[in-house]
């Protein structure tokens, strides 16, 4: 639903409310009672005005997303390379384009913050080091004498998470190791639910293990039976883990079920990664059969597949706050934009690095147009305009956070912790009524019932009483029952006999009216006196 | 090549704060892509905020003390925020500036229980009517004077009956003031020294008298023969009659919708009725283990205390059944009288220990001077909880109410019997034919007639 507005320049603009709209339209004219219609179609008009509200206060959001466009059909956005976009963009943003060349401990991750302003590299020979990418700031830097498969950030750049060789660290920002798990055993990906402070870990063993980083409570260990496991991401929108698995399945998971709440068949070979949108509503998956597919989440349908060279399949995935898609291929990064709108033709912008390189993982910052690749020779930071959220909202991800301010908003966020039990696929379901289906169940019943026994009343079945001590005989319960079964078929003998002998009768009267219509009924009627009685 | 580009680049002045002495700068963006998981979010945040609401209830605010003996009559100042007066059974009656918590002033008025105060519509003077047959009138002392004056011994006026007086209550507007004694109920003006009418139906005792806050000419009274009674002063006469079940002990105009009142029963229930349809009860209000003994309205009309012989005050809002609120200490005994303050925020409780005790009328409010963003913070919390009341962990922390332990099991009691009554009716009901017993909504039960 879309509604007539003017902007700040006079032009009469449409002020686009779907966004805000979280529900269906209510219907208020079947409503039974009276009063209750009308305090529902009061709620009505306030959570219109509320909608149109928060559509009109968009015009007061300080910044706006950036771009890149090209003037005619022949140039296009992906020749631009980051040499022209340095000298086309200002000082500041300059300084976002930068290589750091770290050769020898292997290729790396990178990781942001929430808020985007810190990054953790992790070189997968062991050395971690946590910086402020902003002001060039190195936080920690320290180097582990064992593989590191994964990184990622807790609930800020105070404390992160380390997966090495065989069981998972959390360590400090200063580089202190806080925490040993032993429980996550063999672990190949890592991911932290921020509103559940939940750590979430795979690997080897194929057992998904969560853990309560506020309280230390190990939840759950999900054997997923579906082998080894190294693809590992979180919908953001409802807190679903979705693994990779290397036949192919992605299955989605919640500490709630030790069963995937839904299994779905992406790709004919091992998937390499995959990737989800923040609205939760497309995923993006890559697998060793060379193809790139686009997913609707919410309908679990397919909506696009693209064919990459088999040469070259992709690595990494990565989608930013604005939806524009970052592949890993060997030694070069695409980025596709608007991808889940309509099948794409060419990319939007293309990154080649230099030194035949291998690229390990590729991450948008978020409130920034900027992409981290961390690759085999180091890290390097590319700009890419339009991919970051331009009006970041300060009560959830605050980039210019003070250190008073991250304090509360830990104390906040531990107060406002969600509880594990509340994770399913649809987060909207809380405050919808349940039917209750108790009725439905014994209406069941009754047809059931009746269909088998005709002509006999059904009531609901009755509890079987307790006698007193010594009067419980179990003999006397089981002849009971028996006789009970044995009059039931006799009754019901008896009904369909009288039926039986009625339609007879029935048809007898025919055939003395219109003569017997076929052979066949003769032959039933003559053989009537044969029956059972 | 032509090529447009824009990039993000945020001006670091345009986001923080110029002086350490300026507030941090906030920057909202209502999409709900950025703020995901919203009812998980809210849902936790409407527990927290029941559950800091029950931890914040701190509703007792103190006492006042000074009487001798138990207080039987509270009532406040209908103009004065923090004036309150009230009157014991040894016949004394103080004046009470609750902000310093001191009587301002003391008056031994009678000689044997105060049965009633009233103000006069200036607010200068008090009535007080007594057991022993008499109804004075007091000058009130001067408010800027906060020390204990003997000033007001003696009465302005005094006026005499045969019976002994129960009741009393003062006509908005207007120098008319009603009393009751025996099953008469005069209508005095003072200047004279006789009642300008006299108004009864029936032979027993009206126990207390109200006037309607807006239609002025309307009065109504309990009496002893179970029944409430509707009287209009421009005809002269009485108009209606209720007959309930049991007595009632009190009865208090809703200030707002006032075709509405609320009578304090001694079946443990309060009954609301509206007097254009007085065949069935607007709402009744069940929570009291013992008789209902005193009654009042808020000023805001929406919700009203009650205070019972069972040693409870109970905060019902006026179109619910259950009370919101319970009030109760070792300390208090039976509670006589109750009344709310003039701004809805405090409610006084007079009981038989000879303590008028204060306490807030909603039990986790700050009393304090808030700051705006605090105020917003309380009303969101109250919309949360407002919203997420129907469920079940919600619901067992808000409608908790810890309550003595003698309470709990009268409680207990009253629910097995109510049951088996409502078990044993139905049994009935299906066993007889169509039509012979039939359902009668509880709003009904209790009422036997009404007469006009």
């Amino acid at each position: 639903m879309t509604e007539e507005g003017q902007d700040f320049e006079g032009k009469v603009t449409r002020i686009k409310t779907s966004k805000y709209q979280r529900t269906a339209k209510i219907n208020t004219t079947k409503m039974p009672l009276r009063k209750e219609q009308r305090k529902m179609e009061h709620k009505k008009k306030l959570i219109a005005n509320a909608i149109e509200a928060a559509a009109r206060s968009e015009l007061l959001l300080p910044e706006s997303t950036g771009y890149m466009e090209s003037e005619g059909p022949l140039d296009k956005t992906f020749k631009v390379s980051q040499k022209e976009i340095k000298e086309a963009v200002d000082l500041q943003s300059r300084d976002k384009i930068f290589d750091l060349r770290l050769p020898e401990f292997g290729p790396y991750s990178a990781e942001y913050t929430k808020d985007g302003q810190f990054v953790l590299l992790a070189g997968e020979k062991g050395h971690i080091s946590l910086f402020d990418w902003h002001k060039n700031v190195l936080k920690t830097e320290f180097h582990l004498k064992e593989t590191v498969r994964d990184v990622c950030f807790l609930h800020n750049e105070t404390m992160f998470a380390v997966a090495q060789k065989k069981q998972v660290f959390v360590y400090d920002y200063k580089g202190t190791e806080i925490h040993s798990l032993k429980t996550h055993a063999d672990p190949y990906a890592l991911q932290f639910l921020p509103y559940h402070f939940l750590l979430c870990s795979i690997g080897k063993q194929g057992i998904l293990r969560y853990q309560d980083i506020s309280t230390g409570a190990l939840l759950q260990g999900l054997h997923t039976k579906l082998g080894p496991c190294s693809i590992m991401k979180q919908n953001p929108y409802n807190a679903i883990l979705h693994l990779g698995h290397q036949n192919g399945t992605v299955s989605l998971w919640s500490p709630n079920s030790s069963q995937p709440h839904v299994k779905m068949l992406c790709h004919k070979a091992a998937l390499t990664d995959l990737a989800i949108d923040r609205s939760g509503h497309i995923m993006v998956t890559t697998g060793l059969d060379a193809k790139v597919k686009v997913f609707d989440i919410r309908t679990y349908k397919k909506l696009f597949s693209y064919d990459t060279p088999s040469q070259r399949t992709v690595q990494t995935l990565d989608i930013s706050h604005k939806g524009a898609l970052g592949l890993g291929f060997g030694s070069h990064v695409q980025v596709w934009k608007d991808f889940s709108a309509r099948r794409i033709k060419e990319p939007y912008l293309i990154h080649r690095l230099p030194f035949q390189n291998k690229i390990n993982r590729v991450r948008f910052c978020p409130f920034e147009d900027v992409m981290g690749i961390g690759h085999a020779n180091g890290f390097s930071s590319v700009i890419v305009p339009g991919a970051g959220e331009a009006n970041f909202d300060t009560f959830e991800a605050n980039p210019y956070q003070t250190t008073k301010q991250r304090r509360e908003t830990t104390v906040v966020r531990l107060l406002e912790k969600i509880p594990s039990d509340m994770i399913t696929l649809d987060p909207m379901a809380i405050g919808t009524v349940a039917r209750d289906n108790s009725e439905k169940v014994l209406e069941n019943q009754r047809l059931i019932y009746e269909s088998q026994n005709p002509g006999a009343k059904w009531s609901k079945v009755k509890k079987e009483k307790k006698k007193m001590r010594g009067k419980n005989k179990i003999g006397k319960k089981v002849t009971q029952k028996e006789r009970k079964y044995v009059e039931n078929k006799q009754k019901n003998a008896q009904a369909e006999e009288e039926k039986a002998s009625k339609q007879a009768k029935g048809k007898q009267a025919k055939e003395v009216s219109e003569g017997p219509a076929t052979q066949e009924e003769v032959v039933q009627s003559a053989l009537e006196r044969f029956n059972k009685k | 090549s032509m090529v447009r580009i824009k990039v993000i680049s945020r001006d670091e002045v345009k986001f923080t704060r110029e002086t350490p002495l300026d507030l941090q700068r906030v920057s909202r963006n209502v999409d709900p892509e950025l703020h995901p998981l919203e009812k998980p979010r809210e849902y936790t945040r409407a527990l927290n905020a029941v559950k800091l609401q029950k931890v914040f209830s701190k509703p007792f605010v103190g006492d006042l003390t000074g009487h001798i003996d138990g207080c039987y009559t509270l009532l406040r100042h209908h103009s004065q925020l923090n004036t309150l007066v009230s009157g014991s059974c040894d016949g004394e009656v103080r004046l009470w500036n609750v902000t310093t918590r001191k009587s301002t002033c003391a008056w031994n008025a009678h000689s044997g229980f105060t049965r009633g105060v009233a103000f006069n519509w200036e607010g200068n003077s008090l009535y007080t009517c007594g057991s022993d047959r008499t109804v004075k009138l007091w000058a009130l002392p001067d408010t800027n004077v906060n020390t204990y004056s003997k000033e007001g011994e003696k009465p302005v006026a005094t006026w005499l009956s045969d019976d002994a007086f129960l009741s009393i209550d003062h006509q908005r507007k207007s120098k008319t003031f009603a009393t009751t004694a025996a099953n008469v109920l005069a209508v005095w003006d003072p200047k004279r020294s006789e009642p300008i009418s006299k108004l009864s139906w029936g032979d027993d005792s009206l126990m207390t008298v109200k006037f309607n806050p807006i239609e002025t000419y309307i009065l109504a009274t309990t009496s002893e023969d179970r029944s409430i009674t509707l009287y209009d002063l421009r005809a002269s006469t009485p108009i209606h009659k209720l007959v309930m079940d049991m007595k009632s002990n009190s009865l208090a105009w809703n200030p707002m919708e006032s075709f509405n009142f609320t009578i304090a029963n001694e079946d443990h229930n309060c009954y609301t009725f509206d007097t254009r349809n007085m065949k069935i009860a607007r709402n009744v209000h069940t929570d009291h283990v013992s008789a209902v003994l005193s009654l009042d309205y808020s000023p805001t009309g929406k919700e009203f205390v009650t205070g019972s012989y069972d040693r409870t005050v109970r905060i019902f809002p006026k179109d619910q059944g259950k009370s919101r609120e319970v009030y109760h200490t070792r300390r208090m005994q039976r509670i006589f009288s109750v009344q709310f303050s003039g701004d809805s925020s405090y409610v006084f409780c007079g009981s038989d220990d000879s303590n008028i005790r204060i306490w807030k009328s909603v039990a986790h409010a700050n009393t304090e001077v808030q700051l705006p963003r605090q105020e917003q913070k309380e009303k969101y919390n109250a919309a949360l909880i407002e919203r997420y009341k129907d469920f079940p962990e919600v619901r067992r922390i808000k409608d908790k109410q810890h309550v003595p332990k003698a309470i709990k099991q009268a409680q207990m009691a009253k629910g097995i019997i109510k049951r088996s009554q409502q078990r044993k009716l139905s049994n009935k009901q299906k066993h007889s034919k169509a039509g012979q017993k039939v359902f009668q909504p509880e709003r009904k039960k209790h009422i036997i007639t009404t007469v006009q």
